[in-house]
This record gives structure tokens, C-alpha cells and sequence, in this order.
């Protein structure tokens, strides 16, 4: 790889914009899609790579090519800079995340709290998921059990495509969410993406063990859940 | 913040982009197709310096070490090298591939 190429590749990576490197095998030959003129067919085999999230080799009019996916980190967006989000946002980065973590009570949402590796917004919930933008890589846990801080935030994430939404509370808080979210005029379909009460059922009773039971349950939903296991 | 793409959170590229940054001569492996249960996905990278210097994986461990070989020779001639590690049992102990996957790794020199 050149050291140019290089670079692009690392600006792009630092504007957030979606690339792939192009790799012909076993030449060595490099394009950056979709900077670089790519012919259409291994443009569109690059397109499925990015829209899959899956670095893959193709043969192109008998032409083998290595394409390495290079989309932008997924999201977490973190309503609630409370004890379960302190056991959370560091077990997220690992994961491959960038954190945000939103709370309008700026003694919650300090960089003491949360550490200085995510970012922090003390706006409003509506307006700061509505800046926030959730897309289909990003994933949205409410965590505050306050329903004036939770609820507008939930209100933005169910009308996005943000491919996980999670929410604290029991299965009482929850019946009470759903009543509330539907008095605003959230449709049955919007509010059944809640994954309510959030995480996976493993028993989780530390802040550290419902992380990781939330955690599981966000990777479940980016990959698609539990797999067949491979042949022996 | 920086350090964390979509599929992987080690940013192998970076680390090489500092390594070269610091004058070192910098070669990456990358895993480009894997049958069976090769244990790292397509697109994982290895890095590899002539100092010594290694980051991420293409393998549990198993095929670091001829991998890093052959970059060494890449780093010499600037050739890449497209290795496959399709193990027949007979061969897996030699390698050092015992889980039996089979897979493509890519060399190519940095800069």
C-alpha cells in the first residue's frame, strides 16, 4: 500500500465517510472505492461489501479482488450518564463503539463519571438524539427511569433506523412506557423495538453484569442472533 | 476518538501508519477468504515491523509466525505474497493449524 493511499484511506476513516479498500489478488494493485474510478461491476460487489458490514474476496470478469470494508465505528448512544452507564460505555468501546452519552444533569454527565474516551451531551433528549442522528449502525439504551428524560429521547430513537433500542425498567415501568409512548402517538410496530426490560435474561443483579446482559443483547441484534454451529 | 471501525476495533492501519510515522519498515498481512472454522474473519490484519513489532492477528496464534516470516521477505523485496494455509490433517501439526480451517492471507508491504 503507499503511503498516499494510506493516508486517504486514514482520512476518510477520520471523516466518518464510508470506504473499501480494493485489493487486486495477487498483484497487489489498490483502489479506494468510491474515491478512485472503480469499473461497475466491482463498484456494486463494493457496494454489497459496505452495505454488509463484510470484507470479502470477489471475482470480477475473472479478476480476483480483495475488498476490506472500512465503515465508520458503529454507535451507542447512552441516555442516562447513571451507575449501569459508568459499567457500560467502557465495555462498549472494546466493542467497537463510539459512545455518546446524553444527560441534561450536568452533575451526572461529567467526564469524571464517564471518562474521557466518549462524548458527552448535556442537551434536552429530543433535541440532542434529534442532532445525534441515530442511523441503522447505530443502537439507543435509555437508562435514566426518568420518564421526562427517557421518553423523548425513545420518542426520536423509534422513528429512526437505529438498528437496537433498549430500555431500563420492569416489565411494570415498561407497561407504563408503552401507555405514555402511545398517548404521543407512537404506533404499536414503533414501540415493539424496545427491547424492554433491556438485555438479555441472564440473571444480571451488578451494574457490570447488566452491561455485559445488554451488551449481548446488541450484538445479538447487529448479528443476527445465535448461529448454527459450524460442521465438524 | 479514534481507533474503532465497524468490524474490528483494533485499528491495525493506524498502528502501522504510527510505526511508519516513526521511521519503522512496516509490512501488513490481511485475511481474505477462510472455509471451515478459521478463527479471525475475512478483512483481520496483521502487523508487521522489521524490528519485531506485531499488532492484531490473522490466526488464533497459529500462523503468526510464518506469516511474519514471509512479510519479512516482502519488506526485503517489496513483492507482495498471497498465502494460503489450506491444511490437510496430515499437514496441520506442521503449521500449526489444528482447528483444520483453511484460509487466504494477503502480504503487502507498507509505504
Amino acid at each position: 500500500m503507499t503511503p498516499a493511499l494510506l493516508q486517504r484511506l486514514l482520512a476518510a476513516r477520520e471523516a466518518k465517510r464510508p470506504v473499501a479498500l480494493l485489493t487486486r489478488l495477487p498483484d497487489g494493485a489498490q483502489l479506494l472505492f468510491p474515491e478512485d474510478a472503480t469499473p461497475p461491476a466491482l463498484a456494486a460487489e463494493a457496494e454489497a461489501a459496505l452495505r454488509d458490514d463484510a470484507s470479502r474476496s470477489v471475482t470480477v470478469d475473472g479478476t480476483a479482488w480483495f475488498i476490506a470494508v472500512e465503515n465508520p465505528p458503529l454507535r451507542l448512544i447512552v441516555v442516562g450518564a447513571v451507575h449501569i452507564a459508568q459499567a457500560l460505555v467502557p465495555m462498549a468501546l472494546p466493542l467497537g463503539f463510539a459512545v455518546t452519552v446524553v444527560d441534561p444533569r450536568r452533575s451526572f454527565a461529567t467526564e469524571e463519571r464517564m471518562g474521557d474516551r466518549v462524548a458527552i451531551s448535556t442537551d434536552w433528549p429530543d433535541e440532542a438524539m434529534a442532532a445525534l442522528a441515530p442511523d441503522a449502525r447505530t443502537a439507543v439504551v435509555t437508562l435514566t427511569h426518568d420518564p421526562k428524560l427517557d421518553d423523548p429521547a425513545l420518542e426520536v430513537a423509534l422513528r429512526s433506523p437505529a438498528f437496537y433500542i433498549g430500555s431500563l425498567g420492569s416489565r411494570r415501568t415498561h407497561a407504563k412506557r408503552v401507555a405514555r409512548l402511545t398517548e404521543a402517538g407512537l404506533t404499536e410496530a414503533e414501540i415493539a423495538r424496545i427491547h424492554a426490560p433491556v438485555g438479555l435474561d441472564i440473571g444480571a443483579v451488578t451494574a457490570p453484569e447488566i452491561a455485559v446482559s445488554i451488551l449481548a443483547q446488541i450484538v445479538a441484534a447487529r448479528r443476527g442472533g445465535p448461529k448454527k454451529k459450524a460442521e465438524p | 476518538m479514534s481507533g474503532t471501525t465497524g468490524t474490528d476495533s483494533e485499528d491495525i492501519l493506524g498502528t502501522a501508519a504510527a510505526w511508519l510515522a516513526e521511521g519503522e519498515t512496516v509490512a501488513i498481512a490481511t485475511v481474505v477468504e477462510t472455509w471451515g472454522s478459521s478463527p479471525r474473519p475475512a478483512g483481520s490484519r496483521l502487523a508487521v515491523t522489521k524490528s519485531g513489532r506485531l499488532a492484531g492477528s490473522v490466526s488464533g496464534g497459529c500462523i503468526e509466525g510464518a506469516v511474519a516470516e514471509v512479510a519479512r521477505k516482502t519488506m526485503e523485496t517489496g513483492a507482495p505474497q498471497l498465502l494460503d494455509f489450506g491444511i490437510s490433517d496430515e499437514r496441520a501439526w506442521e503449521v500449526g493449524l489444528a482447528c483444520g480451517g483453511k484460509l487466504k492471507v494477503f502480504v503487502e508491504k507498507m509505504g
